[in-house]
């Protein structure tokens, strides 16, 4: 690389732990040394770090002039791209002539902490000698393409994460499948059908409904993550209210999509949906008539939402207490669905081998099934958009986040139970 | 038309069922937790049933059971009853028939 005309450059890339997304620069340089321009120097710069500041990423040191190689010391998390900006530093600084002095080059930019209230200066040391009047221009082009690169290593960074996202869906549901195999093969029969003659090709137009409902569904949980970053950045930007409530609609469209995909599916075979199958284990733990409690849902919400207005309060109060009255009502209508099938079936004569007229009956039966998918994903309709009714934009946006986020941890869950250390074998 | 509207005004809520329909059961069971005795008309054990559930569906029902009417006029099925108890309204509709014990 050809570092031969550049300055003394201290750069220190601080990462967030938690985020690992964003990038925040922000150097802060308690003393700096000279460098003797024309012979190899050492370097050593004491770093008066910013005590709020997570990590030092790694420092580039490059010695100047006449040594091109310069000196990397990688700590945990490198980022590389600063690399390119060094080299764009030196194409600035190798049109000034003079290879004989240094300059040191340190410069401070405010940082981006949400809990700091003071910035840390702005401060640009000019180089002593004749590169002064080049100094400011280079400086703000230096800054420009720090925020872009800034800006492109975030968007890496995000675009990085959807994709192992991805990967990881479609690992989990390639364990899924296996498994299912494995429980089908066993079982020998998917549909328990008395019409054996015809099981078939109606499995195969359930299947292709199934198929297409899980082709969907991988789709509808990339989306759904893609909203979710787009909320949090929005959130954290602050953007207008105006430009929040597109995002609150189409969070909530993304949603309303999913129960019209599960209404068709379940048409296709509603013990598909209720069994939860197509979900991750986490969430499957949880389900309710084939998907979350709405209830569940408020109290995931609610404490994500402080602060509310008396008036709030009293809504949410209310509409919990409609939801939990709705749930239980449904929940015992469900029961005595059961009751219903497991009688119609057990019922007739045991000592005859006939149970045609008994397993055909129970089929009528199950037809309600699907009814009791369609209203619990009403129910669940009708509480979100109650809740986007009594919230702000800027709360609904809070709560949208708050939800998708509680979900996509429940999947990251299921994934990490899925892949555990098995369990040492008894000797 | 008239038996259906007879039958809804008789009584203070009035759900048209039929025997094996558990949502209906549902529907009844939502009421009795709001305080309110509903009058159950399971319209398969009626004669004139297939009159009643044509009668229902061209009132504009989706599904001719569960229908409900509250104080003689129909408040619409199980989506529409739900709906309304979410939103709030259906405790307010309910107030002067509730009969707490």
């Amino acid at each position: 690389m050809p570092f031969s005309n550049l300055p003394l450059l201290v750069y220190i890339y601080q990462i967030w732990e938690e985020e690992g997304i964003e990038a925040i620069e922000t150097w802060n340089v308690g003393e700096q040394q000279e460098l003797e321009g024309d012979e190899e120097s050492k370097l050593s710069i004491a770093l008066d770090i910013n005590s709020t500041c997570a990590k030092v990423a790694f420092v580039i040191i490059s010695k100047s002039m006449n040594s091109p190689t310069p000196q990397f010391v990688p700590s945990r998390l490198s980022i590389y791209e600063p690399i390119h900006q060094i080299g764009i530093w030196g194409e600035n600084f190798k049109r000034n002539g003079n290879p004989n002095t240094s300059t040191s080059l340190i410069v401070e930019v405010d940082n981006k902490l949400e809990n700091e209230s003071e910035t840390t200066s702005h401060e640009m040391l000019a180089p002593t000698n004749n590169y002064e009047q080049e100094a400011s221009k280079p400086i703000d082009k230096i800054q420009r393409r720090l925020a872009q690169n800034r800006e492109a290593a975030r968007k890496s960074r995000l675009r990085k994460k959807a994709y192992v996202q991805q990967l990881e869906n479609s690992r989990l549901k390639l364990i899924q499948l296996e498994q299912e195999l494995q429980r089908v093969t066993q079982q020998g029969l998917y549909m328990g059908g008395v019409l054996e003659g015809s099981h078939i090709g109606f499995s195969g137009t359930v299947n292709s409904g199934i198929a297409a409902f899980e082709m969907e569904y991988g789709r509808w949980v990339d989306v759904q993550h893609r909203q979710i970053c787009e909320l949090r950045t929005a959130l954290n930007a602050h953007i207008s209210d105006i430009e929040l409530r597109i995002l609150v609609k189409s969070g909530m469209g993304h949603y309303f999509e999913l129960f019209r995909m599960k209404s068709t599916v379940a048409k296709a075979d509603v013990f598909y949906v209720i069994s939860g199958v197509w979900k991750t284990s986490a969430e499957r733990f949880f389900s309710w008539i084939g998907g979350f409690r709405p209830s569940e849902l408020l109290k995931v919400l609610v404490p994500q939402l402080d602060p509310l207005t008396e008036q709030q309060i009293l809504e949410v109060c209310n509409l919990k207490q409609s939801c939990q009255q709705a749930e239980d009502a449904l929940s015992q209508g469900m029961e005595k669905l059961q009751e219903t099938v497991s009688s119609t079936v057990a019922g007739g004569p045991v000592a005859e081998d006939s149970y045609i007229p008994q397993v055909a009956t129970a089929m009528e039966k199950l037809e309600a099934l699907v009814s009791f998918v369609n209203q619990a994903d009403h129910l669940r309709q009708e509480t979100l958009q109650q809740m986007s009714r009594i919230l702000t934009t800027r709360q609904a946006a809070r709560g949208l986040l708050a939800l998708g986020e509680y979900f996509h941890r429940l999947r990251a869950l299921s994934t990490l139970w899925a892949t555990r250390p098995p369990e040492p074998s008894l000797p | 038309m008239d038996k259906v509207m007879r039958l809804a005004s008789e009584k203070d809520v009035v759900v048209f069922s039929k025997s094996s329909c558990c949502l209906c059961y549902a529907i009844t069971i939502l009421f009795q937790e709001l305080g309110v005795t509903s009058t159950v008309h399971e319209i398969d054990q009626d004669p004139e049933g297939r009159e009643m559930e044509k009668t229902l569906v061209r009132l504009g029902c989706n599904a001719p059971v569960p229908a409900i009417f509250v104080g003689g006029r129909l408040v619409g099925s199980t989506n529409e009853v739900m709906s309304l108890h979410l939103s709030g309204g259906l405790i307010p509709m309910l107030k002067p028939y509730q009969t707490w014990c």
